[in-house]
């Protein structure tokens, strides 16, 4: 085997065979879910008791329209017992809503007083229910003027009733003509899950190979190595062979995921079979079934092949500048003059993305997509919503060409910062060092 | 001459680290580099073992310009070392093994042969941060000569080890050179290099200022010391070819050091005393390397 391919077998495996690795691996999609999920199912539960809320309605119109939920019930009181209320307030009773003056026409004559701060959801039961009997209430009113058309009248109620739905359906025009059903929704969350993995790999890999550099380094095993392998060779295996776990990572996520949905869509669908009856119509299989076919409507196959271009690209780019910064120190703590810089140009990429995905044509996204520092974080966000190609082939080429520059520049400098100790040298100094023969 | 370095010059920013310097080291010695820290030791090393280039000037092996494929004909134990921590012994020699060309199936024959003569077979399979020190720089040692190269250059391989596995390390590069093996030496403990260098360089200032043999070198340096034994309790002869520079008495004798001043034979010396004294021995003082090399760093 020649002297690369051991150098990438000694970075793979020495790396894989981690326990560290394993366990991260197989870990992080449950954390993952876990740290999704968890907050939402916290979020779902409520802390078992009902809540009742007392009812003042001097009006006597509104009271009997609040409906009790499975979290609020709520009591009517009348103008007798009103004294007392407040008292059981914070006992057993969570809020009182009072009602003085007809809301149609004094909107304002409703207050919600509670010990603690009244909850959202609470808030929005009592003015849903209240707006919808005050818009019924002005309807009222006006067919009772006289002076209105009946006819028309009744035309308004029922477009009240009904509500102004709007399901907007998106489409996509390609080049070719062809129309495609899109989902805005799912590109972003597609867009954001590759931004966020890209972002992530940048980060850990690029440091990945920092430590790598400098533990060779630390460790001064380094001059033994150059005896032996070309440094150009120990940094590009060093790279190559860090990059491998990150696939090989990626890979087994993604088996991971794979199973994951299948068996989620495997129960929901035989428990949709089986319970269909039970469940409420809209939530029947039809449902899924659109989901799925906006799911298949994504182009995959091209955002896979983006994403590997882009990973690789962005991983190979950051890897050796991290690579080339820390061959020029001798310890962690020097790092950091270096890497902050760097780190910031990430992280602004991947706010650049993020912000992104509300104007995935804007020329925030544009330009941040062509630049390559931050081109293979925000294209990522991008590509699911549909762009030229012109711009994808233009970034890729930049990138590319980028990162073929930055990593000569970084060879050059690792090949003589890995033999230096001492003085931590300036960028100055480092540029000199391309020069060396 | 199996190695020859001619008018190597290199140059870093802002410090010339080696102005044309030429060494020859003949086939199946052992050269010592000396010099002081910072003279260009470590850099000439570094354009022998081919990783870094000389500005100028060239290197010769076995009498041809050096070459890429060189690096497996050397074994180089560089002055800071070290090994891959969290890697077991075993496998981290069989890397390095086979990164200095070795196949799998040779660099294992290899290592166990090696690990057998050193007495380290029960640590083959263990993390090499559990190591001693010295187990560390036995296992460093072993993958200098796994590849069985024709040239070995040892930085400071003394340091570090205790007496017992320093002794190990010089009858180990005896016996390469008895091999028929070229090894270059650069240390600082000049005890060791009067006991096992044949030729030395010394480098000063990024030049070379004394180059031979060592025995050659310390005849050339003597500083015409003598010293007697004579019988009797007293010594008070004084002439201008040669100055007194002590006399002890011991036992019935007297131990005298005189230093010979002036063109006189070391023969002629010797009779002055002689004709007033008994002489029990004489004995010419050849200086120590460790003199040479202050000496010549002090001028």
């Amino acid at each position: 085997m020649n002297k690369l391919g051991l150098v990438i077998q000694r970075e793979y495996i020495t790396r894989v065979r981690k326990k560290s690795f394993i366990i991260l691996t197989l870990l992080m999609p449950v954390l993952m879910v876990a740290l999704t999920m968890v907050p939402l199912w916290l979020s779902t539960l409520n802390d078992g008791n009902v809540k009742n809320v007392a009812v003042i309605d001097n009006t006597g119109i509104y009271a009997t329209l609040l409906k009790s939920t499975d979290a609020y019930q709520f009591q009517v009181i009348g103008a007798s017992e009103q004294r007392d209320t407040e008292s059981r307030l914070g006992k057993d009773l969570f809020a009182i809503l009072q009602i003085t003056e007809d809301l149609h026409k004094d909107p304002r004559a409703v207050s919600l007083t509670s010990q603690k701060q009244a909850p959202q959801e609470l808030q929005s039961i009592i003015v849903s229910v209240l707006s919808e009997k005050v818009t019924q209430q002005k309807l009222d009113d006006l067919s009772l003027s006289g002076n209105v058309d009946m006819e028309a009248i009744t035309q308004v109620r029922s477009i009240v009733e009904e509500g102004s739905k709007v399901s907007l359906r998106t489409f996509r025009l390609d080049s070719g003509g062809g129309v495609s059903e899109s989902s805005t929704e799912l590109a972003t969350i597609i867009g954001m899950l590759f931004t966020i993995l890209i972002y992530m790999f940048i980060l850990m890999y690029g440091n990945m190979v920092m430590q790598a550099v400098l533990e060779e380094k630390k460790s001064r095993i380094v001059e033994v190595m150059v005896s032996s392998v070309k440094p150009v060779n120990l940094l590009v295996g060093k790279i190559i062979g860090i990059g491998l776990v990150g696939i090989t990572q990626l890979v087994i996520w993604g088996i991971l995921m794979g199973l994951f949905f299948s068996g989620l869509s495997f129960f929901i669908a035989s428990s949709g079979q089986m319970s269909a009856a039970a469940m409420p119509p809209e939530m029947g299989n039809f449902e899924i079934e659109g989901m799925m076919s906006t799911v298949m409507s994504i182009n995959w196959l091209e955002i896979g092949f983006y994403f590997i271009l882009f990973f690789i690209g962005g991983y190979i780019l950051y890897a050796s500048i991290f690579a080339m910064f820390a061959s020029a120190v001798d310890s962690e703590e020097d790092t950091g003059q270096f890497m902050t810089p760097v780190t910031l140009i990430i992280v602004f990429a991947f706010l650049a993305g993020f912000y992104s995905v509300n104007n995935p044509d804007g020329p925030l996204a544009f330009w941040t997509s062509l630049i390559p520092f931050s081109s293979p974080i925000v294209m990522m966000v991008r590509i699911p919503f549909g762009i030229p190609l012109w711009e994808k082939l233009l970034s890729v080429v930049l990138l590319y060409g980028t990162f073929i520059l930055i990593a000569i520049l970084s060879a050059k400098i690792y090949r003589v910062g890995i033999l230096m100790y001492g003085k931590k040298p300036s960028i100055k100094e480092m540029l000199k060092w391309v020069k060396y023969k | 001459m199996y190695l020859e370095t001619r008018n190597v010059v290199k140059q870093y920013a802002n410090h010339l680290a080696l102005n044309n310097v030429s060494i020859e080291v003949p086939r199946a010695t052992v050269f010592g580099l000396l010099g002081p820290n910072g003279a260009g030791k470590t850099t000439l090393i570094r354009i022998i073992t081919r990783i870094t280039a000389p500005d100028s000037g060239e290197v010769m092996i076995d009498g041809t310009p050096s070459k890429a494929e060189d690096v497996y004909k050397i074994g180089y134990l560089p002055e800071e070392r070290g090994l891959y921590k969290k890697m077991k012994v075993g496998e981290q020699a069989m890397y390095l093994a086979q990164l200095r060309g070795l196949s799998k199936k040779d660099a294992h024959r290899e290592l166990m042969i090696w690990f057998k003569r050193f007495g380290i077979m029960d640590w083959y399979n263990r993390k090499v941060e559990e190591l001693s020190k010295g187990m560390q720089q036995k296992v460093q040692f072993i993958s200098t000569v796994i590849h069985n190269p024709d040239l070995l250059i040892f930085d400071e391989p003394f340091s570090g080890f205790d007496p017992v596995n320093a002794d190990i390390v010089k009858r180990e590069m005896l016996r390469l050179k008895e091999e028929g093996k070229t090894i270059i030496l650069s240390t600082h403990n000049m005890e060791s290099v009067e006991e096992l260098c044949d030729n030395i360089a010394l480098i000063h200032k990024s030049q070379v200022v004394l180059q031979g043999k060592v025995f050659d070198i310390r005849k050339e340096h003597r500083p015409n010391i003598f010293r007697f034994r004579l019988t009797g309790s007293e010594f008070d002869l004084e002439h201008p070819s040669f100055t007194l520079l002590s006399k002890e008495r011991y036992h019935e004798f007297i131990n005298l050091r005189i230093q010979k001043v002036g063109d006189i034979s070391n023969n002629e010396l010797v009779k002055l005393i002689l004709n007033k004294y008994e002489v029990v021995s004489y004995d010419e003082e050849l200086p120590t390397m460790n003199d040479v090399f202050i000496r010549t760093v002090t001028k």
